[in-house]
């Protein structure tokens, strides 16, 4: 079922340079999809477009069918949620429980309500032990897991990462990563994530790379690592497997295209094997 | 005179409910020259220990010696503004801190409020801009009106101008994208190897150690759990593993091969050398 689809959309911050230049896409309800390129390539942009936070010049962005314009907009904003790059920027509550609360209280839940759905959420991101926590005992990590359940309280049918995971550490990165995992498993929502991470672009649907507002490349993970010559001419990196395969082909070790080491290393173990 | 802790521990709001140890008895010494690494892991107490090498922190027990002043806990400091001119700290997300009209203009504050003349402070200013790549284009430009890796680069350029014998910075790669990530790196092993400039930088990113730096610094619980050369480090998983962090690719694929039965010897640092071995060892077999 098709969720979002973007028509001929164009964007411009200052006259004369388009962001966003004439891009057109479809994506289906429940995919993973992640939007790659460079730092200004417009990916979040595109982001800001789809969620409503920016008016475009022309073409159009229909969500489920509808036509996104002024008089829809609050209504089709519902069923977006966006989350941004920096933790400290979006926890607006003094406690995790009330920075969850925050949307709902905006849309008037009944307080008998609200609380279930705080707890369900904030255990959906594993902060149910830091409900009553205040936002500086609290990790990046930790704060993006807070920023996630208060956009999934507000029970959206499209989610927006835009480099969500790019100030945190290590582990806060794999927390969130896990938790998009496990969102994706359901299947229940449209999953878009902006991200310079090679591994979380393995594991996607689809993935769109952006360079100067156009889409260069839209495939499967694999289909858009295949095209080596473009991936370097929009300044993207090879996914590291890839790499080291490309350095056995020239020592006479030809391996298939992999996106992952495991595969990699299991397509090694086959070789060694055989022989 | 290197630059050395000596016994130092530092303790946040003391004799208050919120007292905190950051770092604790910490004794080390760090070579001229060099371009090291800080790694640890967040609330690990690397900030707090890099901060006190321009003495925007101080000691709240034993000594750090930089260069060749001395700073003493429970000493009132001499010769901090000099100080602060030899050593340049840059912070985690620098680009948050332009606010000068233009670029040229907030690339020059540092050394013209640290007593040069405008024009040499502009001087200064734009050979510091041309080492990061911002060109004249951008000196009238508001900073606000930049890209992301754009403003940290100026950010950067505005420490670089006052000339410091010693840079630190503090997760200079955080947010940039994989391009803007390695030149950025390319940049300070520059200004470590031609301009000879000490470099340290705080990082999370293991990748960029084992490529970049000449040394690694542990710092586990306000103390310096290790200390020794990035090859020595790297040369296996182990202490990646030990301290929660992600080891770089090479080392990490080396392990896997491992794991799976290949007899991956020690010592092979490029993935050339890697495929060269795995070449070697199909043929060998078939």
């Amino acid at each position: 079922m098709e969720q979002i689809r973007v028509e001929n959309l164009c964007f411009s911050y200052e006259e004369g340079t388009r962001t966003i230049n004439d891009v057109s896409f479809m994506i289906e309800k429940g995919m993973y999809v992640t939007i790659i390129g460079h730092n200004g390539s417009g990916k979040s942009t595109m982001a800001k477009l789809l969620a409503g936070l920016l008016e475009a010049e022309s073409g159009k962005i229909m969500i489920c069918g509808t036509e996104l314009n002024e008089e829809n907009l609050s209504e089709i904003r519902k069923t977006i949620g966006i989350v941004f790059q920096n933790p400290d920027n979006q926890f607006i509550g003094s406690t995790v429980r009330d920075d969850i609360a925050f949307g709902l209280e905006n849309h008037q839940i009944p307080q008998a309500e609200m609380d279930g759905i705080i707890e369900k959420y904030a255990e959906k991101v594993g902060m149910t032990k830091y409900l009553n926590s205040e936002p500086t005992h609290l990790s990046g990590g930790q704060k993006q897991r807070v920023a996630i359940a208060g956009v999934l309280a507000m029970r959206p049918q499209i989610l927006i990462f835009d480099e969500a995971t790019s100030m945190l550490d290590p582990q806060g990165k794999a927390e969130i990563k896990r938790v998009i995992r496990e969102l994706h498993e359901e299947r229940d929502l449209t999953i878009i994530s902006i991200t310079h991470d090679i591994e979380e672009v393995a594991e996607s649907d689809y993935v769109l790379a952006m360079n100067a507002g156009t889409i260069a490349l839209r495939g499967t993970p694999h289909e858009v690592f295949a095209n080596e010559e473009t991936i370097k001419a929009i300044r993207l990196e090879l996914p590291y497997s890839t790499q080291v395969g490309k350095l056995l082909a020239k020592y006479g070790v030809n391996v298939k295209n992999h996106l992952t080491m495991k595969g990699l290393v299991g397509e090694l173990c086959q070789l060694h094997s055989k022989m | 005179m290197p630059i050395a802790f000596k016994d130092v521990s530092h303790v946040y709001s003391a004799g208050t409910p919120y007292e905190y140890r950051a770092l604790d008895h910490v004794d080390l010494e760090i070579q001229e020259g060099k371009m090291t690494a800080v790694v640890g892991q967040t609330g690990s107490g690397k900030s707090t220990l890099v901060q006190h090498l321009n003495a925007l922190l101080l000691p709240t027990e034993g000594t750090v010696y930089i260069l060749d002043r001395t700073i003493d806990a429970n000493k009132k400091p001499k010769q901090l503004k000099s100080l602060r001119g030899d050593v340049g700290l840059v912070f985690q997300f620098p680009e948050y801190q332009l606010f000068e009209e233009t670029v040229l203009k907030d690339t020059a504050f540092g050394p013209k409020n640290f007593g040069c003349t405008v024009e040499e402070a502009e001087k200064r200013a734009k050979q510091a801009l041309q080492l990061t790549g911002i060109g004249p284009e951008y000196y009238e430009r508001s900073p606000l009106e930049l890209s992301g890796g754009q403003k940290r680069r100026v950010a950067i350029a505005g420490i670089l101008a006052m000339d410091p014998r010693v840079l630190v910075l503090d997760e200079p790669t955080a947010g940039l994208d994989p391009a803007g990530t390695a030149s950025m790196m390319k940049l300070f092993r520059r200004l470590n190897q031609e301009l000879h400039k000490t470099v340290l930088i705080v990082t999370h990113d293991m990748e960029q150690v084992y490529r970049y730096c000449d040394e690694v610094i542990v710092v586990h619980d306000g103390k310096i759990r290790h200390q020794e050369s990035s090859a020595e480090f790297f040369k296996d998983a182990h202490l990646c593993n030990e301290m929660g962090v992600l080891p770089p690719s090479l080392i990490r694929l080396e392990e896997m091969m491992r794991e799976f039965g290949f007899a991956v010897p020690q010592g092979i640092v490029t993935e050339e050398q890697l495929a060269q071995w795995i070449a070697q060892e199909v043929k060998n077999h078939g």
